[in-house]
């Protein structure tokens, strides 16, 4: 009998082999080994997390963006591969392979029917994601309950799953591989296969790596997702002369709560009140637009932001009146009847901080609030001004969020070919070396991010990588 | 956990769902919960009853234990649950009963009462007990119709008045904060929701119970056990009404009406309490309120008493065995009545005004609860 939440007897440690290797255990590794399993071939998932934190970032995902030619019961309406490509260079300003962005998008198309015949259920949109309601299909229960579905599929058809087994080693000759050790309490023990499939992540949990780019300041991250995504694979891959695709200097990040946990805060740390207050850092300095754009198109850049101020720490400061306009956190709000205690509250200048706002507030020019458009509120003569639904703050109580740079997934991985095999440096596909998801996003995704993408690669390459692994297994 | 530290834990657990909504798909819980901000008591323990306990929230939570936000809804609600049931008791001096051992408490009852009828029956008809009695007032020699429905009718009426006055204080207590924007009450609604047990299948997904597959049959359990015992309601209901309304004395033939209710439905409720049962022994225990007092046990076992022995005395009801099995079976439905508003079957109340309180702020919204407002659709987009 399986349960859920508690830890998986390991495997033991005897050396053995398969068909297909297939190294993670989220999204993009399941639907590998699903497929390839369902082609015939023999294969082990080697999960380096413990069954409870199995597939890493797909456990905070919600939803998979697919093109579509009709709405149906949940998706409002067509997407068009058009609309689709369109969407993507938009946020990714060109930084894309073209080749393998226009076959994702159409392969995107089938992915609605193979996770629906697979087990996986969705839902209406989410409150507050109207927006997505077209484009993205809501997993039912989120990411981990998508996850449970594929694993029982899995299961079901005989893939062997083991956890708490990451990848220490692999043999790669001549862009070859022959064998993977496998460590974690039952090893280490060696894996032969005929076929290997990478679709371990990016490497954002490993904050020694983030220093070699972002100095010490990345000490102060917060990560997101997993703890797992340390980017060892990767690491092996490169050292073993895989192409690299993204810029590695790039990671997604947003201003999420400071108090959240270390790793692992997902969905709810998030905080979207940067638009209703003023943002401003330990020295009580504003540096930033606050009302640039509507929150959607500017809520990425924020972590940019803050991890550029002493310390990687700022304060989203707002009165009573904003209280309640914005999606509840986990966190509640610092509160304080006035604004120098708020201010002690925070461990700020009292006299800084509130000279801060007074300035704010003498700048402000209110016209007719409107939080859904882009309204006429703003400041005269600030900087930086803050261009759209500037209000005084002057309503007791005061509120603030400390907030920090959450790092949801680095750019850097292997570059791929259209059957998901790596590539080379110099550009010679490898013989059997496929990738995955978050590790090979990069091709597609170079830079910003488009919701629900991150799934919808992994789904396409996982199954991708899946079906040729196993047909080069079968050769 | 106990009291107002069980409710702080309990608001903070649906503080965090309240910022994610992945469940929001799965049940009523969710979508009710996002409609506020802030969680009184009485709101909390309105979400508790809303709450089916069908699992899957536990399973899809990617924050569940043991990960360091340990939410675990599904629990934390039982818990709360248990405690409203107390909470709300009619009247309150009898609230301690739920508290503890629950089973003990019903068996006891059931001993004692049997004990009590064999007593009567011997002091009223010596030598009468293990006789057969294939006479059609056979039944009535041991124990007069008029004697037994005196007892239950008193016993039954005031097992309603309590649950009334306990279903009183819950939805005054749900409405004590936050209210519903009208008093148009929806109750067809929650009449197909609760008759249906709409939320008792994790968003179609199905529930859990023992692991981590949503294989789980209660759903089935229930509807047999619910309208089992509806049906077994009905024949007794026919059969009074047979008695005083046309002269018609029992025992009826198999064919006819209380018979063909009573058999029917005490099959649906043996077969339906002994799968709760079954289920319940195998439940995973991280889903359940570790505090068990043995209330739901007691009476599901009550039920599937009532069902069994009413069953017994259909089919031995000619034979020597008769007078004993009567005495046990109306120890049993005594019990069952006079337990009533102190144990778990409270539960069908409690949940039906939830469900009927949700259907209501689904049609027409909640009025604003100062100092929080409304929040506008736009304001709510997050990326991501």
């Amino acid at each position: 009998m399986s349960r859920m939440n508690g830890q998986a007897v390991p495997a033991t440690a005897v050396d053995t082999s398969c068909d297909v290797l297939v190294a993670g255990g989220g999204n993009a590794a399941l639907c590998a080994a699903i497929t390839a399993r369902r082609k015939g071939a023999s294969v082990i998932v080697v999960e380096g997390a413990t069954k409870f934190y199995r597939g890493g970032n797909t456990r905070h995902t919600r939803n998979l963006r697919c093109a579509h030619d009709e709405g149906n019961e949940i998706l409002t309406g067509p997407y068009s591969e058009e609309e689709f490509w369109d969407d993507l260079m938009r946020v990714t300003g060109g930084q894309t392979d073209e080749e393998l962005a226009r076959f994702t998008i159409a392969e995107s198309k089938e992915l609605w029917d193979w996770m629906t015949d697979t087990g996986v259920r969705f839902q209406q949109p989410l409150g507050g994601t109207l927006n997505l309601g077209r484009t993205n299909a809501f997993f039912l229960g989120g990411g981990r309950a998508m996850l449970n579905a594929l694993y029982a599929e899995a299961e079901r058809i005989g893939v062997d799953i083991r956890y708490e087994s990451p990848v220490t080693e692999l043999e790669i000759d001549n862009g070859f591989f022959t064998s993977a050790t496998v460590g974690g309490p039952a090893g280490p023990y060696r894996i032969d296969a005929r076929a290997l499939v990478t679709a371990t992540g990016g490497f954002e949990a490993n904050i020694e790596w983030l220093k070699e780019y972002w100095g010490d300041k990345a000490d102060n991250f917060l990560i997101r997702g997993t703890e797992n995504n340390r980017g060892s694979i990767l690491r092996l891959l490169l050292d073993k002369g895989v192409e690299p695709v993204g810029d590695p200097t790039q990671c997604h990040a947003v201003a999420i709560d400071a108090r959240s946990p270390k790793f692992d805060g997902g969905i709810v740390t998030r905080l979207d009140c940067v638009v209703f207050g003023i943002v401003m850092n330990n020295a009580c300095k504003r540096f930033y637009d606050e009302g640039e754009d509507i929150w959607p198109k500017r809520y990425a850049i924020w972590g940019r932001l803050v991890a550029d101020q002493p310390d990687q720490i700022a304060y989203i400061v707002f009165d009573h009146k904003a209280m309640g306009m914005f999606m509840p956190s986990v966190y509640p709000a610092i509160e304080a009847p006035s604004l120098r205690e708020l201010a002690g509250k925070l461990d700020l200048d009292p006299e800084a901080f509130e000279r801060t706002v007074t300035d704010y507030n003498a700048a402000v020019r209110e016209g007719t609030f409107n939080s859904q458009e882009l309204d006429d509120c703003h400041t005269e003569g600030l900087s930086p001004p803050k261009s759209h639904w500037a209000r005084r703050i002057d309503t007791a109580p005061y509120y603030a969020y400390p907030v920090r740079p959450g790092i949801t997934f680095t750019y850097l991985g292997t570059r791929v070919n259209r059957e998901a095999k790596i590539l080379m440096q110099g550009g010679r596909p490898s013989a059997n070396i496929y990738a995955a998801g978050e590790i090979m996003a990069g091709n597609v995704l170079g830079k910003g991010y488009l919701a629900g993408i991150g799934m919808t690669i992994g789904a396409v390459f996982g199954r991708v990588a899946g079906k040729e692994a196993a047909r080069h297994a079968g050769n | 956990m106990q009291g107002t530290e069980l409710q702080q834990e309990a608001e903070r657990q649906i503080t965090i769902c309240n910022a994610c909504r992945y469940c929001e798909g799965i049940c009523a819980v969710f979508p009710a919960l996002q409609m506020q901000r802030s969680f009184a008591a009485g709101d909390i323990n309105y979400l508790a009853n809303l709450c089916h306990n069908c699992g899957a929230c536990y399973h899809d939570c990617q924050f569940s234990p043991p990960h360091e936000f340990a939410v675990n809804l599904p629990k934390t609600l039982a818990e709360v649950r248990n405690d409203s049931y107390a909470q709300y008791a009619w009247p309150q001096a009898l609230a301690p009963l739920f508290a503890r051992n629950g089973l003990k408490i019903a068996v006891l009852t059931a001993l004692s009462v049997t004990a009590f009828f064999i007593g009567l029956i011997v002091l009223n008809a010596p030598g009468e007990l293990f006789r057969a009695h294939l006479a059609p007032e056979g039944f009535y020699a041991l124990m007069p119709h008029n004697t037994m429905a005196a007892l239950f009718g008193a016993v039954f009426l005031f097992s309603l008045v309590a649950m009334g006055m306990g279903l009183r204080a819950f939805w005054a207590d749900a409405n004590a904060v936050n209210t519903v924007a009208s008093s148009s009450p929806s109750i067809w609604q929650a009449i197909r929701d609760a008759g249906s047990l709409r939320y008792l299948d994790g968003g179609g997904a199905g529930c859990f119970n023992e692991d981590d597959q949503p294989r789980d049959n209660r759903r089935l359990y229930h509807h047999l056990t619910f309208y089992g015992f509806l049906l077994c309601f009905a024949a007794t209901s026919v059969g009074t009404i047979y008695h005083y309304g046309f002269g018609r004395i029992a025992p009826y033939p198999w064919w006819d009406l209380p018979q063909m209710l009573g058999t029917v439905g005490g099959i649906g409720l043996a077969i339906g309490t002994g799968g709760l049962l079954a289920a319940r022994r195998k439940r995973l225990p991280d889903l359940v309120d570790q505090r068990a007092t043995g209330m739901d046990v007691a009476f599901i076992l009550m039920l599937f008493l009532t069902a069994v022995t009413g069953l017994a005395l259909h089919i031995l009801g000619g034979t020597a065995a008769m007078g004993v099995l009567l005495a046990i079976h109306l120890g049993v439905v005594f019990s069952l009545f006079l337990t009533m508003p102190y144990g778990k079957f409270v539960h069908g109340f409690y949940r039906f005004a939830a469900l009927c309180r949700h259907a209501m702020s689904r049609r027409h919204g909640l009025n604003p609860a100062p100092p929080d407002r409304p929040v506008p659709a736009a304001a709510r987009i997050s990326g991501g």
